[in-house]
């Protein structure tokens, strides 16, 4: 894609400082989203996908640091840029989606006001404009009986309306880039599928570009554009979705498809992953933090990782599939 | 597939869990007395059979009722109405208070969803296989009571060296293969299997669903699969069961279930569940609006009807029961033949 990005992220790395020792939890992480692209970040619990936003959004706990790297954003380094700067961001240009949207939803407050609450922070609305504006977002996102569900608290609604709400609040401003954590985990299939296709219908809608973090790949393979694979705080491939999906080039997205559940798979085709993740705590962690899993380990693996890129789609890997 | 003419392991029939609800104060509904007493009908009518060495998937939305039918049949609570036999004894007239104590617990058992906190954080990995085995099988001390954790650590995979361990010790997969063993370790005839593998990886499932598979089929076991992942549902069972607000709304086998679904909320499931090709994405019914009431529901109303995309008049004024289609398959909706001649 020729198309500038809106997020341009490059060699980003965090650390944890924690008393057993610093993880080093991302390592060189890059990958770019443009103006109406989705992208697909996937991996194993563990693998840093969540540190990943957290990081970009400024949101890291007291003991992550970033330790390197740069995120454009319009002209900025969200990296570098400083609290305030990233509060005048945060919600109007950039919005996130949380995982569990009861946890992230205020308990005590109607949830149209927590929408008029963005409404009147950022997006250049009046206080006498807010309510309605808020009812159009209500709208926007398909709940029904908008103007008596403002008046809701969070516990009154399903889970599938407080993430409707979130979404509401994310987009409240109208921002060009959404990070979307995990934004169906724990809602049933029908609900999962109506949110995944309302995100990606606003994203089109408003030429958004967005960054889905998930760990199902079926999931991925629907809604992105382009995958990016992440192991150990590591990116080790990064391709347009068809591609990825057809044609494998890290062992280890290889086997995280062939351990996915698909229709019409017998338990007997799916392949285990065999070992686990190295400890990021260790000193000695090798260039290629998959070598302990991979069954096609090479002498090379312990050279610096390389960047291999084939066409539209780059693979972390000494000796790709 | 087994015969149908033995007499199943489990036979459930109409069975039902009403839960009393107040209807005071803020949720008072204006249209009814205010002492009048309110149901929830969280597990209305459901009848099914279990038979030796098969595996039944139980799918649906939460607030659908799964866990609620899993309680009552690992008698954890009691029913409202209806029967539950297991192995040819009506244990559901046993009451749930004091089941524990019973020779019939050891029948069933049960693998929850969350294996971290379904264990114990204070009970080694052996303190908690071993604990089903001290209060049933009090007869075995000392030697020969290690001798059976260990042997259970062999069968389920869990390393030896990993039993003096405690839970935050133990990845989620070691986890998981502890709260196996510690169900098996009564040698039960049927096994519920709350979600057990929503919490892990896709890498550390299919394990799992393999341990499962293997265990199964060692121990002649059968299965009751509680799971919102579809997928996971149609490798491993031979029979699903769809429950939709207290009621089975379809059942047959997990081919046809899921090649040929037949009610429209079966349809709407089915359909939800990502396509798995790149840019290919389902021609979808979205399920319009929430769930109806599961308090004091019409009984003359189809529980589908507000969301159902293909309802008429006469879902509401006659509830559809379940009825043959074909072998095997069952399904609860007036127009289930309806729908499949139009496609």
């Amino acid at each position: 894609m020729v198309a500038v990005p809106v997020l341009d992220v490059r060699d980003l790395s965090v650390e944890f400082r924690t008393r057993s020792g610093v993880v080093r939890a991302l390592e060189s992480v890059s990958f770019s989203v443009a103006k109406g692209e989705m992208i697909g970040v996937v991996g194993e619990s563990g693998s840093g996908k969540s540190v990943t936003a957290y990081a970009l959004m400024g949101i890291l706990e007291a003991a992550g640091k970033v330790t390197g790297g740069s995120a454009m954003f319009g002209g900025a380094d969200l990296l570098k840029a400083s609290e305030s700067q990233l509060q005048e961001l945060r919600g109007r240009e950039l919005s996130m989606i949380f995982q569990n949207p009861r946890v992230a939803l205020n308990p005590i407050r109607r949830v149209g006001l927590q929408i008029a609450d963005v409404l009147l922070r950022h997006g250049n609305v009046t206080r006498a404009q807010a309510p309605a504006r808020a009812i159009d977002m209500l709208k926007a996102v398909r709940i029904p009986d908008p103007e008596r569900r403002a008046r809701a608290y969070p516990f009154e609604l399903s889970g599938g309306m407080c993430q409707r709400i979130m979404i509401a609040i994310a987009l409240a401003c109208a921002p060009s880039l959404l990070i979307a954590d995990e934004p169906t985990t724990g809602l049933d299939v029908t609900t999962q599928a109506a949110i995944m296709d309302l995100i990606s219908e606003l994203a089109r809608e408003r030429g958004m570009a967005t960054v889905l973090i998930t760990h199902d790949l079926g999931m991925a393979a629907e809604y992105c554009d382009r995958i990016v694979v992440m192991h150990a705080g590591h990116v080790v491939e990064n391709a347009p979705t068809a591609e990825l999906f057809a044609n494998p080039r890290h062992p280890y997205t290889a086997k995280l498809i062939a351990a996915t559940p698909r229709p019409e798979s017998h338990l007997d085709d799916l392949v285990a992953i065999g070992g686990n993740l190295p400890d990021l705590r260790s000193a000695s962690l090798p260039p290629c933090r998959f070598s302990g899993r991979c069954e096609r380990a090479l002498p090379d693996c312990a050279q610096p990782l390389p960047r291999r890129v084939v066409g539209e789609a780059m693979v972390a890997c000494w000796n790709p599939l | 597939m087994t015969a149908r003419a033995e007499t199943p392991l489990l036979h459930v029939d109409g069975l039902c869990k009403f839960y009393p609800v107040q209807r005071d104060g803020a949720f008072k509904d204006a249209f009814r007395p205010a002492k009048a007493p309110s149901f929830l009908h969280a597990v209305d009518g459901v009848s099914f059979d279990l038979f030796a060495g098969e595996t039944i998937g139980l799918v649906g939305e939460s607030g659908c009722g799964k866990s609620t039918l899993v309680r009552l049949l690992t008698r954890l609570i009691d029913p409202s109405e209806g029967n539950i036999h297991l192995d040819d004894e009506d244990v559901g007239a046993m009451p749930a208070k004091g089941f524990g104590g019973r020779p019939q617990r050891a029948k069933v058992q049960m693998v929850f969803q969350d294996a971290t906190d379904s264990l114990n954080p204070r009970y080694t990995a052996a303190a908690a296989i071993a604990d089903p085995l001290r209060r049933l099988r009090p007869e075995l001390k000392g030697a020969e009571l290690k001798a059976r954790v260990s042997e259970l650590a062999d069968l389920t995979g869990l390393p030896q060296a990993l039993l003096t361990r405690f839970p935050h010790q133990l990845s989620g997969g070691q986890k998981a293969r502890v709260g196996i063993a510690r169900a098996i370790a009564v040698e039960p005839k049927l096994l519920i299997l709350d979600e057990p593998t929503s919490a892990l990886d896709v890498s550390v499932q299919v394990m799992i669903l393999r341990l499962l598979e293997d265990l199964k089929k060692r121990l002649g076991m059968s299965y009751l699969f509680v799971s919102h992942d579809l997928h996971v549902v149609h490798l491993l069972c031979d029979r699903v069961l769809v429950m939709y607000l207290g009621r089975i709304v379809e059942s047959g086998p997990a081919d046809k279930v899921f090649r040929n679904p037949s009610h429209p909320y079966t349809k709407a499931l089915v359909a939800s569940i990502p396509s798995f090709e790149p840019g290919v994405r389902h021609t979808r019914t979205p399920l319009a609006g929430e769930p109806r009431s599961p308090i004091d529901p019409d009984p003359k109303v189809c529980r589908f009807t507000g969301r159902c995309p293909i309802a008429t008049e006469r879902c509401s004024q006659e509830m559809p029961t379940l009825r043959r289609l074909e072998d095997g398959h069952e399904v609860a909706c007036h127009y289930a033949e309806l729908k499949q001649a139009a496609e």
